[in-house]
């Protein structure tokens, strides 16, 4: 059985407090004109002037090599800057896939000529990223993935289409999930991944609009797409292994479970006149759940600093976090006297609208909610 | 983790793995009080965890107890360890303590304890409600304000009328009317940071502590009995459904446990109220959903007095009421938060 206790997490020292302090003073001014309803975006708003300022104070690839731009700073010291980023609603879409883990895939698995074009333009805020593994046939059954990269001179051609791509239409790279070799017994071999250019002839990019009537996610279809052979990311036949490991990046951090942070701090703000002993307790449980889950989201910054795998943990935090998140809509619902209204300028009868048409989404993207109860299972040994 | 740390663990666990068998429990149930056990927990100098060695005591760490404690709890030990180390703990170098099981009062906060000073010594009257163990206690450790001052009284239960009751777990919870004469040698002012509060919390911090090791446990034995119960021809651990209810336990599970040691962490640290008020709120909730998902796995086998898993579920039930519930806890951190506003609500997270 997977030994799934959460070490105590690494303590803050004096140069995270500072750090702290220097991240709430640049948001002071930087988010100053921003309406709560654009921080309820949380890591879904975007702003690559916001992204590059984030990049110059060296927040962007804080804990990869100097050798590529990055700043060698602790995973604790990352998350610092991360938790406050979405605790203040920092628009920080833009490079925030990049981060999270297409550079350190790209540091893990690439080669010295990726590592060194890539990942220095990511720290610098220059380079943004999108996620090629959702297909129309192939949601949560990654492994059943129909777009292929097929060997030819000098490279690779790609036929297929992803769904469900965040900011395909504003990142210039992607990283690219899909078959290269015939299917076999194992169903998880003959994937690989590939660093596509965005720009490269044959992709094309179609906006999913979603119920909210916004534009984040996308359908891109590549239609006889040439990758060179220096696109190649890992090893062909490896992409099941690298994907697993980048998802559990993507898992682990505290948008899992703040990413409703400003509808809690709105909701609290009506009460505010008139905090009832009903309202304290459900604001109070809130708060307890929060500050648990967090503990245990900073148990896996200290995992990943100690280079160990946090791919079932990270399970165990998105699941009970997104389930949170998701609570959080109701409770605030049944005690702040308001109904949701997106065109509202009460900022909290926005806030909750935007909300209660993104919740279903924090229990999907990600990994659904069946999955990651399927991984922790597997990691008790029950699969 | 220190190296005593893991000494410790590696006792409790030794300990407690070894004792706290089915006979143990069942007798323990009936009201006997468990004299072979609580002399190993005594040997082992778990007892006197908190007490200084200046007065008999091991001196161990507030994290290094609670560590143990935990590991009590996840064999269901039907001991008053916990009550004996609070006892410890307010007893401290002022008051020597006498051998044998000891508890503590309040233990709940519908008790009214008055203490009086008298010409030579002290009175004390009222009553004490749902104090755990009094029957079986050498000495209950009194925590009662006079004159604006914090004191601690050592009082013979055999001097007080006891109206027995027990929680779900036929654990004793008795309540204790208080209406004795006491020296002045049997009073004395309570350590630094010793307060009704601070008993309050760290009792809680306790139960946080039990709940986490009581679900540990939970799950493990919920985990193999899905291994090994056989249903429509395989094992029903192997049925997506039960996976995902026993998911489901083993997240709860390590968020009490995560919560725990956040507790253990703040009692540590002054007794700072937030962090212990959060983990008791959220080890509780654990305890109800954990409790649920264990007996729905293990169906109606569970469900039976022969069968061990009442004895860890029971407990679940009784410890997230004692020392405040939920509701309890989480209305102190609501209050916390609405008093300080929501511009501070996130600082005063990561600050906690």
């Amino acid at each position: 059985m997977t030994n799934l206790t959460f070490a105590p997490p690494p303590p803050n020292t004096e140069a995270t407090e500072k750090l702290r302090a220097e991240v709430r003073a640049f948001l002071n001014v930087e988010l100053a004109g921003m309406t709560a309803r654009q921080r309820a975006q949380s890591w879904s708003g975007r702003n690559p002037a916001f992204s590059k300022k984030m990049a110059e104070k060296g927040w962007i690839g804080m804990t990869w090599p100097k050798q590529y731009g990055g700043h060698e700073r602790s995973a604790l010291e990352r998350y610092v800057v991360l938790e406050e980023m979405l605790a203040a609603g920092a628009p920080v879409a833009a490079h925030w896939i990049a981060d999270r883990q297409s550079a350190p895939s790209i540091l893990r698995y690439g080669t010295q000529e990726q590592k060194d074009f890539f990942v220095p333009k990511i720290a610098r805020g220059e380079l943004f990223f999108c996620i090629g593994m959702s297909e129309p046939d192939s949601g949560s059954d990654l492994a059943a993935t129909r777009t292929r990269a097929t060997a030819v001179e000098g490279g690779f051609k790609v036929n297929g289409t992803k769904v469900w791509t965040s900011g395909a239409h504003v990142s210039h790279y992607m990283i690219l999930f899909c078959r290269t070799d015939a299917k076999s017994d194992d169903r998880h071999g003959g994937v690989s991944q590939f660093i596509v250019d965005m720009k490269t002839p044959g992709i094309k990019v179609s906006p999913i609009v979603d119920l909210s009537h916004e534009h984040h996610f996308n359908e891109v279809v590549f239609e006889d797409v040439f990758l060179p052979a220096s696109a190649m990311l890992g090893n062909q036949g490896d992409g099941w292994k690298q994907v697993t490991g980048e998802l559990a990046y993507e898992r682990s951090g505290p948008d899992r479970f703040l990413s409703t942070f400003t509808l809690l701090i709105e909701g609290f703000a009506m009460l505010q006149e008139a905090v009832d002993d009903r309202a304290a307790i459900a604001l109070g449980r809130i708060i307890a759940h929060l500050m648990t889950l967090r503990r245990m989201s900073r148990s896996i910054a200290g995992m990943l600093q100690r280079g160990e795998d946090p791919a079932v943990h990270a399970a165990i935090v998105k699941e009970l976090g997104t389930s949170l998140e998701q609570e959080m809509v109701e409770v605030l619902r049944l005690i702040v006297d308001a109904e949701p209204d997106a065109t509202s300028s009460n900022p909290y009868v926005a806030v909750l609208a935007h909300t209660i048409m993104h919740a279903p989404s924090f229990s999907l993207r990600g990994g659904t909610r069946e999955i990651l109860r399927g991984m922790i299972a597997r990691g008790l040994g029950l699969r | 983790m220190s190296e005593t740390t893991d000494l410790i663990r590696d006792m409790a666990e030794k300990l407690f793995g070894d004792t706290c068998d089915k006979s143990v429990l069942a007798a323990a149930e009936k009201g006997e009080f468990q004299t072979g056990l609580w002399k190993e927990v005594t040997d082992a100098g778990l007892s006197g965890a908190l007490l200084p060695e200046s007065a008999g005591g091991s001196d161990l760490s507030i994290e290094d107890a609670l560590a143990a404690l935990r590991i009590s709890a996840s064999r269901a030990a039907p001991v008053p360890l916990a009550e004996t180390m609070l006892a410890g703990w307010l007893a401290g170098s002022a008051l020597a303590v006498p051998e044998g099981p000891l508890t503590i009062a309040p233990a709940s906060n519908s008790s009214s304890i008055a203490l009086k000073k008298t010409g030579a010594g002290w009175r004390l009257e009222g009553v004490g409600k749902r104090v755990p163990f009094a029957r079986n206690a050498a000495a209950i450790l009194v925590l009662a304000e006079a004159d604006g001052a914090n004191m601690v009284a050592r009082v013979d239960p055999k001097a007080c009328a006891i109206s027995e009751g027990r929680n779900l777990a036929m654990e004793p919870r008795d309540d204790v009317t208080f209406a004795c004469d006491l020296g002045a040698g049997d009073v004395a002012p309570a350590g630094n940071n010793v307060n009704l509060e601070t008993l309050r919390a760290f009792g809680a911090a306790m139960r946080a502590n039990q709940i986490a090791g009581a679900l540990s446990r939970t799950l493990e034995i919920t985990l193999q009995y899905a291994n090994e119960r056989v249903q429509f021809g395989k094992p029903i651990g192997k049925f997506q459904a039960v996976q995902h209810n026993l998911a489901m336990l083993a997240a709860h599970s390590a968020a009490a446990n995560a919560a725990a040691d956040m507790a253990s962490e703040a009692a540590a640290n002054g007794m700072n109220l937030l962090p212990i008020a959060a983990a008791k709120a959220r080890c509780g909730e654990a305890a109800s959903i954990g409790a649920g998902i264990a007996h729905q796995t293990h169906g109606a086998i569970g469900f039976t007095r022969e069968h061990m898993l009442h004895y860890l579920t029971k407990r679940l039930w009784s410890w997230r009421d004692e020392f405040g519930k939920e509701s309890d806890w989480s209305l102190i951190i609501g209050r916390a938060a609405a008093k300080a506003g929501p511009k501070k609500l996130w600082s005063d997270i990561v600050t906690a």
